[in-house]
């Protein structure tokens, strides 16, 4: 194992070629020079070995559990790089400093309970869509089709079916669709239909506004 | 020679399956083409009576699945048109008589020996759906301008494209260019709007349709009927064959918009 200072942080060259083999020697090292390592940027070279997305997770894990951040994968494997790349580390020394900042950061700033599920396809009777999230649909939403979301639903086509936003009781849930024209539309508890005499079909915004749906001519 | 399968359904009943089964059958027989007309409504066949071979009926579907006679012996030839035959229904079974690979398996038989095999889909989602459309190339989804028809042939295709056996293609029947402008009955660009398939007929509102049935002697064999004629357009299309689309009231209305928009389709 070979250890050295380079611009962005330390380099560690692994020698064994089995992950197996090669992480108790690195965690040994990293918890015997606990001090030297402290707050470190790790860039480290794994040569041919095999590392899948479990195990380098794992390692990143158990690295910042020392203080470590795991910043990069050096390997000449594809699959060692694709694991790194899905991780967001870097496979590369070269890499101009600012944009790595900016390509690890975001992973901590993911927004907690907001899941949608994407529907790409027309949506025909019969057929349900049922999900603890929002819905996105790009097709049409045809009269017999059912949307059931606990968030909102977005359809970028006709909306002719069966809908319900916030199906788990989330009255700020809303539903719009370039023709809002629902067989029915509910919203938590609140049921409305559409109705009979409509114009020419524009994008609308239907949510509860004073204790019942209304829907508005959507505006940017 | 590689027969192909096309299979008509519709969902919900009464909107033209048989018609339209034993019209496409006689067209393109009258047009040299060798075809197989099966009826898989069993326990409820009638394609026998609007072709008018009912009293010609000796073995059945039934019979050649469950291997009681030959193939060729349930095969009835039509008495007008030589290169034309019939598998009827039994009509003593149900349903589950008959299994999709079992229809699978026919197909494949007489796939080397016809150009065309026209399955009569009953209505319903169930088996006997099943059955019409597991051999099924080309699905063929029949409709009536109204809104439960519509309703329907939606939920149909979208059961043909899940089993991978889309895009199927339209005929809508029944069309009353009269009661079209009144608002009175759906467009055809309204049906096609909301199914958003491939349109291959539009056969409109026809009394000569009625009674032909009733006497077997399906509309196309008489010239003179303008759904007779949509429907001998139909196979044509089927054919590959490029079809202007009949100007159904002479003047210019819906049609004639529709005929723009699909003069590219087959």
């Amino acid at each position: 194992m070979e250890i050295k200072g380079i611009k962005d942080g330390i380099l560690i060259h692994l020698e064994e070629q089995k992950w197996d083999d090669a992480k108790p020697v690195l965690m040994e090292q990293i918890i015997q020079k606990q001090a030297f390592f402290k707050g470190a940027r790790l860039f480290l070279d794994v040569g041919n070995a095999l590392l899948r997305a479990k195990e380098l997770g794992d390692l990143r894990d158990t690295l910042a559990n020392h203080g470590v951040i795991l910043s990069g994968v050096l390997s000449h494997s594809n699959v060692t790089r694709e694991t790194a790349h899905l991780l967001g580390l870097m496979t590369d020394l070269e890499l101009p400093k600012p944009k790595k900042r900016n390509i690890i950061e975001p992973l901590d700033t993911v927004i907690e309970g907001e899941k949608a599920v994407f529907v790409h396809r027309t949506m025909r009777s019969g057929f349900k869509v049922s999900y603890h999230g929002h819905v996105i649909v790009l097709g049409d939403v045809n009269p017999g089709a059912e949307i059931i979301a606990s968030g909102s639903v977005i359809v970028w086509g006709r909306l002719l079916g069966t809908v319900h936003a916030g199906a788990e009781g989330d009255e700020k849930a809303v539903v719009c669709a370039l023709d809002l024209s629902p067989m029915q539309l509910r919203i938590a508890s609140k049921i409305a239909t559409t109705p009979q005499d409509q114009a020419e079909p524009q994008p609308e915004i239907a949510q509860i506004k004073d204790n019942q749906i209304i829907a508005e001519t959507w505006q940017h | 020679m590689i027969g192909i399968v096309i299979t008509i359904t519709s969902g919900k009943g009464g909107v033209g399956k048989t018609t339209a089964t034993a019209n496409l059958g006689m067209a393109l027989a009258s047009l040299g083409q060798r075809v197989v007309c099966i009826d898989s409504d069993i326990g409820l066949r009638n394609l026998d009576v609007v072709m008018g071979l009912e009293n010609r009926i000796v073995y059945d579907l039934v019979d050649v699945v469950e291997a009681r006679c030959r193939l060729k012996q349930a095969m009835i030839r039509d008495k007008r048109f030589p290169t034309l035959y019939l598998i009827p229904a039994a009509q003593s079974r149900d349903k589950t008589a008959v299994a999709p690979s079992d229809m699978v398996h026919l197909c494949q038989q007489l796939k080397s020996e016809v150009d065309w095999i026209i399955i009569d889909s009953p209505a319903g989602i169930e088996r006997g759906f099943r059955n019409a459309l597991a051999p099924s190339d080309q699905v063929l989804v029949v409709t009536n301008p109204e809104v439960s028809a519509v309703r329907d042939a939606d939920r149909i295709i979208g059961l043909v494209e899940a089993e991978e056996k889309g895009p199927a293609k339209l005929i809508i029947n029944r069309l009353d260019p009269e009661k079209v402008r009144k608002g009175d009955m759906l467009s055809a660009q309204d049906v096609v709007d909301l199914l958003a398939i491939p349109l291959i007929g539009i056969i409109p509102e026809d009394e000569a349709v009625l009674v032909s049935s009733n006497h077997g002697q399906p509309v196309v064999l008489s010239e003179k009927s303008i759904a007779g004629q949509a429907f001998i357009n139909v196979s044509k299309r089927l054919m590959g064959e490029k079809v202007p689309w009949l100007d159904l009231d002479g003047k210019k209305g819906i049609l004639n918009r529709i005929s723009k928009i699909f003069s590219g389709g087959s």
